[in-house]
């Protein structure tokens, strides 16, 4: 059914067409609107059974999500940012024990300073935890990626999260197509688990392991997530087949086909820049562009496929491993070893800095330019830094420097006159 | 899901199988082991019968008074005789007195007496052997020993001199210590036993008596009966009389001569029964001359204690000097350094009307005579470990040969006797146990016992004993009987608990289940000694483990 | 009130009443269910917790007697600890109940999810316990600890107390005694040991919860013990029993002295067992037969330096703590109130 709704809405519509049975749910900007919406529909009774547990924090979260999936139920939460930190003990935890639930996350940036708006920093922070991650694109990939992900983590008993830009999709209304219950049903069956606590058969879980096994342990779930690339294409197919959208998958092709230069990102941007690179093919340029719709596990042979013909490689992504560059970069690096390729690395959109078609072109055409260094920060006030950095070198002790740039840009004198 | 499915699909390593710890023998890491052990009670230990007092009581506990009864009587045949007359060496040894106060063993095993007689339980005979025992005296330790041979099968004739059967139970012993009805009923279950009593008939000639009857062996308690004597300077006719005669002419009623201010010479047992006795017929207050101190007194504590109760003056540390006319002339004495009492030569004196004599008796032994190899010394027949004499197959034991000279000692020297004379009539040697260690107080863990003060024992109210010869001590009804009998704290011998199994951390104790006790499981017993510790009755014993 | 173990009564007398594990002179149902033959084992042998472990036994006392109480339909989350290390060193588990270890500040919040998942199947015979020790519960597990009181979840939280980060070597935690020696917490400098008033009492703050059940307990009184397991789980929401377990390692005493520390520790006053119903204490256990608390410390190196010259001020504060918790618990039974 199509609706004009807002993003976590849509997300709530169908993580309740999947089925959960329980749900944990602390607030944290920008996801608090799924749950919300959620713990209405407990609340009234349209989704059920399901149990909705409002917890103290988002580590009580996940943690309830553990021990519930443990049991045996389908168990879903949602975080961003601070909040996915919070959980982060639990959050290896739960891939480790193998625990298939599913989590919403509104990307969000990291604090200090504490910023409320969208980059990737959080679900980049969970990037080694063992979590299959995918990313979506639209809200309508959103709603369609949630149901596909549940038939995933419990398919290999594995935790997956969703991930999509905070705000940007979260919190935009758009016109989305809701899937059936029946549809859903017909595509996700009844959650089967691997291992559950049960009385009547009763095991340990999450037991200690030494040196002696610790490695396989490792491996089997590096293996495990290697074969889900099978699984995600498979189930992404079965899922076009059955309710006629694609969705998902491991990655995105965007005009990329042979292209000189190809564009990679995840997320919701690609929506900006298809039309940026649209408009530069048909000034003749050979630039196309792909998402990485699989961060983890990592699409290698399927990127090395996609970008066989490249000869430039520009990663665009909303994070920054401080001290090394990109980290989409970096994997993409590594995926593409050995193909002839110049892989750029350019950071932008952090903490929520506007990415508009004109500063993506500016940025395009550097890239086609060989303009581009190794790493690009995007959008960046050169002045403002090199104004701090000019300061620090003068005086030793300058302050806060987040405060001094806040000043340079005029903010501080702002705040101050409210 | 079925459990099989599970299992198949369960991650590696992170998600584990029940039961697999059991893999682990943690037994390994122990360097002290403990064990079970049966430890002696001091209460056994002490009790000259060589009852198992801790066994009876465990039964009596549970209400098992039949069963508790016929514990009590593999050892000894008179628990109803017992429950009144015998001076409780248990109790002083009980190990309960450091908590509150000592179980009433006594009293439960007076109880206990007096059911077997209300419900006329019985003791069998044993599968006749053809062998013939000759037992001399049918006083305790006589009838003991009787009983016992019985149990084994002998056949068993007892010779007694006096006109009825009980020894000093029946001529020395007060009807108000022991109602004769109670002496009775238990001397008569022996009797049914098949053992044969000929009263009045005095052995002059054991050789004689052994051969005409055919034999086989013979068993010695005449006892101690002939007074010992003392000269005393006595002008005037003031009457004498043997203390122990004047027991013997209560029992016969005879005492028409006992008048007046009556004084009693000597600090045994006897004399406080004397004393006691001469309180009731004459209602003076008897005087009693006591050479030792009174911490030094022969009688015992209770029976002390029970006479001053009574109304008894005892005046201590005197002696009897002469006696001129009414009045006695009694020399003070003073304690040297190890307590024996020396004259002063100060004298005092007191008034009285009858002289009554109770230093003590001795055994009259002519009888031995015929026979060679018996050695008589300071009076009392030479017996080895096993109460046998110098002559082969001649026993003897109570008063008769050295030893404390108490009933209870005379009972246990007729059930060793017994057990040493059925080996020595099948041609072996009796052969006892070793001795277990005995049980103190710190090796027990008193936290566990529940509160309880001894039950009082109903006694009768001083007024009323005396005037008359009611039983003084009254029993116990069966609900304090059981109460009494579980304050026993079963010193050294599992009573089952469940202490060890319940709390051994490592699960390393089976439970064998009512009356088969527990198991250590040494495969998983790390050695803590917890179970040691938290034992209430001192049954466990860590050792160090042998490597 | 729970009913009064019979040994508390005056009339009848049963050799050790309710105090040892069993006693074959009360009826099947007034002796324990460690004494029973039958009884589930849900932590077994080849455990690897040391000689006298406490804590290994207070974890089969209680969890046991929830097996009984439940008909054996149990499942517990547990909390990272010594308890975890030594029962589910891979390949080998001591537990025979289903059991889940996730991390060491959420037993209470997994608990929370079981009972939710098992709320949500409509298996309301199956019932969920959260395990723990000090560490895990009053520090590290604290919040997710007051987040299932706060919603009132239908678990019981059972914290092993054994006063320090055992698992890790003998910290300090929130839960360890003034004075007491840790690695955290040596007896040095002017006040050795632990330094006074700090801590807290997480029953008293369970109690503040309002929530249905709250007791204290210890492996010395089993009977008590299994009694407020087993009162625990015939009630639905959120309980907290906390659990005193001597800890040989932690506290410098012999193994065999494990439960006699316990018992001294309740009956010198430091360790008052205690239960609260929806915000008020509503019953406390007596003591017994009371002890110093010299004669508690003195089976403990732990506090070897209170005895030590110059540092009898800390021994007459920790008698002075003991002594208010029996004025404002009302430890010691007056006359005639037994």
């Amino acid at each position: 059914m199509l609706k004009q709704i807002e993003g976590s809405q849509a997300v709530a519509q169908a993580v309740a067409l999947s089925r959960p049975e329980v749900i944990s749910a602390y607030p944290i900007t920008p996801q608090t609107h799924i749950v919300e919406d959620l713990g209405m529909m407990v609340k009234s009774g349209e989704l059920s059974p399901c149990e909705f547990l409002l917890v103290e924090s988002e580590f009580g979260a996940l943690s309830a999500c553990i021990g519930s999936s443990a049991a045996g139920a389908r168990s879903y939460t949602a975080t961003s940012s601070q909040g996915m930190l919070f959980m982060m003990e639990a959050v290896y935890n739960a891939s480790g024990m193998g625990l298939p639930i599913v989590m919403t996350v509104g990307n969000r940036a990291i604090g200090a300073p504490i910023n409320i708006w969208n980059d990737w920093s959080d679900s980049m922070s969970a990037r080694d935890a063992g979590w299959i991650q995918l990313f979506v694109e639209t809200n309508q990939e959103a709603v369609d990626v949630h149901i596909q992900a549940f038939k995933l983590a419990e398919e290999l008993s594995m935790p997956v999260m969703v991930c999509m830009d905070g705000f940007i999709l979260t919190h935009s209304y758009s016109q989305v197509d809701i899937p059936s219950q029946e549809l859903v049903d017909r595509y996700l069956p009844p959650f089967q688990p691997r291992q559950v606590l049960d009385p009547s058969a009763p095991v340990s879980m999450g037991a200690m392991v030494g040196p002696e096994a610790f490695t396989e342990v490792r491996y089997l779930a590096h293996h495990k997530q290697r074969e889900a690339l099978k699984l995600i294409t498979e189930q992404s197919a079965e899922f076009a087949e059955l309710i006629g959208r694609d969705s998902g998958g491991l990655l995105k092709e965007y005009d990329s086909a042979g292209k000189e230069t190809v564009v990679v990102t995840m997320g919701s941007v690609i929506g900006t820049m298809k039309e940026v690179l649209a408009g530069m093919r048909e000034e003749g340029h050979s630039i196309g562009a792909l998402t990485v719709r699989s961060f983890r596990p990592f699409p290698i042979e399927a990127l090395q496929e996609a970008l066989k013909d490249a000869r430039r490689v520009i990663v665009f992504e909303k994070s920054l491993a401080v001290g090394m560059g990109g980290i989409l970069a970096n994997d993409i690096r590594m995926a593409t070893r050995g193909l002839n390729l110049e892989v750029h690395s350019v950071i932008g959109g952090l903490g929520g800095r506007p990415i508009t078609r004109a500063n993506l072109r500016r940025m395009f055409e550097k890239g086609l330019n060989d303009q581009l260094n190794r790493i690009h920060f995007h959008d960046m006030r050169m002045d403002v830094v090199n104004r701090e950095l000019e300061r620090e070198k003068a005086q030793r002790l300058s302050g806060s420097a987040a405060e001094n740039i806040l000043s340079d840009v005029g903010m501080v004198a702002a705040a101050k006159t409210i | 899901m079925s459990k099989e499915s599970v299992i198949q699909k369960k991650p590696f390593a992170v998600t584990l199988d029940v039961g697999t710890s059991l893999l682990n023998k943690t037994g390994s890491w122990r360097t002290n082991r403990p064990v079970y052990v049966d430890r002696l009670p001091p209460c056994n230990n002490a009790c000259p019968a060589g009852e198992n007092i801790q066994a009876w009581l465990f039964e009596a506990e549970e209400g098992n008074y039949e069963a508790a009864w016929r514990k009590i009587m593999e050892e000894n045949p008179f628990p109803s005789v017992m429950g009144r007359v015998c001076y409780q060496p248990c109790e002083t040894a009980c190990n309960r007195v450091k908590l509150d106060e000592s179980v009433g063993i006594n009293s439960v095993e007076r109880f206990l007496g007096d059911q077997a007689s209300k419900y006329d339980w019985k003791i069998a005979a044993g599968e006749p052997t053809g062998k013939r025992v000759i037992v001399v005296g049918a006083g305790p330790g006589g009838l003991a020993a009787a009983y016992h041979l019985r149990r084994f099968g002998h056949e068993v004739t007892v010779f007694e001199s006096a006109s009825k059967a009980g020894g000093m139970l029946r001529w020395g012993i007060p009807k108000y210590r022991l109602p004769r009805e109670k002496l009775n009923v238990e001397i008569d279950r022996i009797e049914e036993m098949g053992v044969e009593i000929r009263l009045d008939t005095p052995v002059d000639d054991l050789k004689a008596a052994m051969e005409e009857g055919g034999f086989d062996a013979a068993f010695l308690a005449v006892g101690a009966h002939t007074p010992k004597s003392l000269d005393i300077p006595i002008s005037g006719n003031i009457p004498v009389i043997e203390g122990i005669n004047l027991l013997r002419d209560v029992e016969l009623e005879q005492t028409r001569y006992l008048k007046g201010r009556v004084v009693v010479y000597g600090g045994g047992n006897t004399a406080m029964d004397v004393a006691r006795t001469a309180k009731r017929l004459t209602g003076f207050t008897p005087r009693v001359i006591v050479r030792r101190a009174r911490e030094r007194m022969a009688a015992h504590d209770f029976e002390v204690h029970e006479a001053l109760e009574e109304v008894v003056d005892i005046f201590n540390l005197r002696t009897i000097k002469e006696i001129r006319g009414n009045t006695f002339v009694l020399e003070k004495m003073v304690p040297d350094d190890s307590g024996r009492p020396l004259p002063t030569g100060q004298f005092e004196e007191i008034e009285g009307d009858v002289l009554v004599m109770a230093l003590g008796q001795e055994s009259e032994l002519g009888m031995l005579r015929s026979l060679p190899g018996i050695e008589v010394k300071w009076g009392v027949v030479t017996v080895n470990a096993g109460m046998m004499t110098g002559h082969p197959g001649i026993f003897a034991g109570g008063d008769m040969v050295p030893s404390e000279r108490t009933v209870t000692t005379a009972i246990g020297h007729g059930k060793k006797a017994a057990r040493n004379i059925d080996a020595w009539l099948r041609g072996e040697s009796y052969k006892t146990d070793t001795k277990h260690q005995i049980v103190t107080y710190d090796m027990l863990n008193t936290w566990y016992y529940s509160d309880a003060p001894r039950t009082i024992r109903p006694t009768l109210e001083v007024i009323r004993r005396q005037s008359g010869f009611a039983e003084v001590i009254g029993d116990l009804n069966e609900e304090n009987a059981l109460f009494e009998a579980r304050r026993c704290m079963s010193c050294g011998n599992c009573f089952e608990c469940d202490n060890c199994y319940g709390i051994c951390p490592d699960n390393a104790i089976t439970k064998l289940g009512p009356g088969h006790r527990f198991e250590f499981k040494y495969d998983y017993c790390k050695g803590c000694g917890m179970c040691a510790t938290e034992c209430p009755c001192g049954a466990i014993e860590v050792v160090p483990e042998e490597i | 009130m729970p009913q009064l173990p019979e040994s508390k009564q005056k009339v009848k007398f049963y050799q050790t009443g309710t105090f040892t594990v069993g006693n074959r002179l009360l009826e099947q149902d007034q002796r324990t269910v460690q004494a029973t033959i039958d009884r589930s084992n849900s932590l077994d042998s080849g455990h690897r917790a040391c000689q006298g472990c406490g804590e290994a036994l207070g974890a089969r006392f209680a969890i046991d007697a929830a097996m009984r109480a439940t008909n054996n339909q149990l499942i517990a989350a547990n909390a990272t600890g010594c308890l975890e290390v030594f029962t589910t060193p891979y390949p080998e588990t001591a537990w025979s109940i289903p059991w889940i270890h996730s991390l060491f500040g959420n037993a209470a919040a997994v608990a929370s999810g079981i009972a939710a998942a098992l709320k949500v199947k409509g298996r309301n015979d199956v019932r969920v316990i959260a395990q723990g020790g000090d560490g895990g519960t009053t520090d590290i597990g604290f919040g997710c600890l007051s987040g299932t009181f706060d919603r009132n979840d239908d678990v019981l939280y059972i914290c092993y107390n054994n006063q320090a980060y055992m698992n890790t070597g003998v910290q300090r935690s929130s839960a360890t005694p003034a004075a007491a020696r840790t690695a955290t917490t040596q007896p040095v400098g002017d006040e050795p040991g632990n330094v006074f008033n700090t801590g807290k009492s997480v029953p008293l703050v369970a109690i503040a919860h309002q929530i249905p059940y709250v007791a204290t307990a210890s492996v010395h009184d089993l009977h008590d013990l299994e009694l407020k397991v087993t009162r625990a789980m015939q009630i639905r929401g959120a309980r907290y029993i906390e659990i005193f377990v001597p800890c040989p390692l932690g506290w410098g005493s012999l193994p065999g002295d494990t439960i006699k520390i316990a018992r001294y520790a309740v009956e010198c006053g430091m360790y008052p067992l205690l239960e609260g119903e929806y915000g008020e204490i509503t019953a406390v256990t007596k003591i017994r037969r009371r002890v110093s608390v010299a004669d508690y410390l003195k089976l403990q190196r732990r506090f070897a330096h209170v005895f030590k010259p110059g540092n009898a001020h800390q021994l007459e504060q920790l008698q002075a703590i003991a002594d208010r918790n029996i004025r404002r618990f009302d430890l010691i039974s007056r006359e005639g109130d037994i």
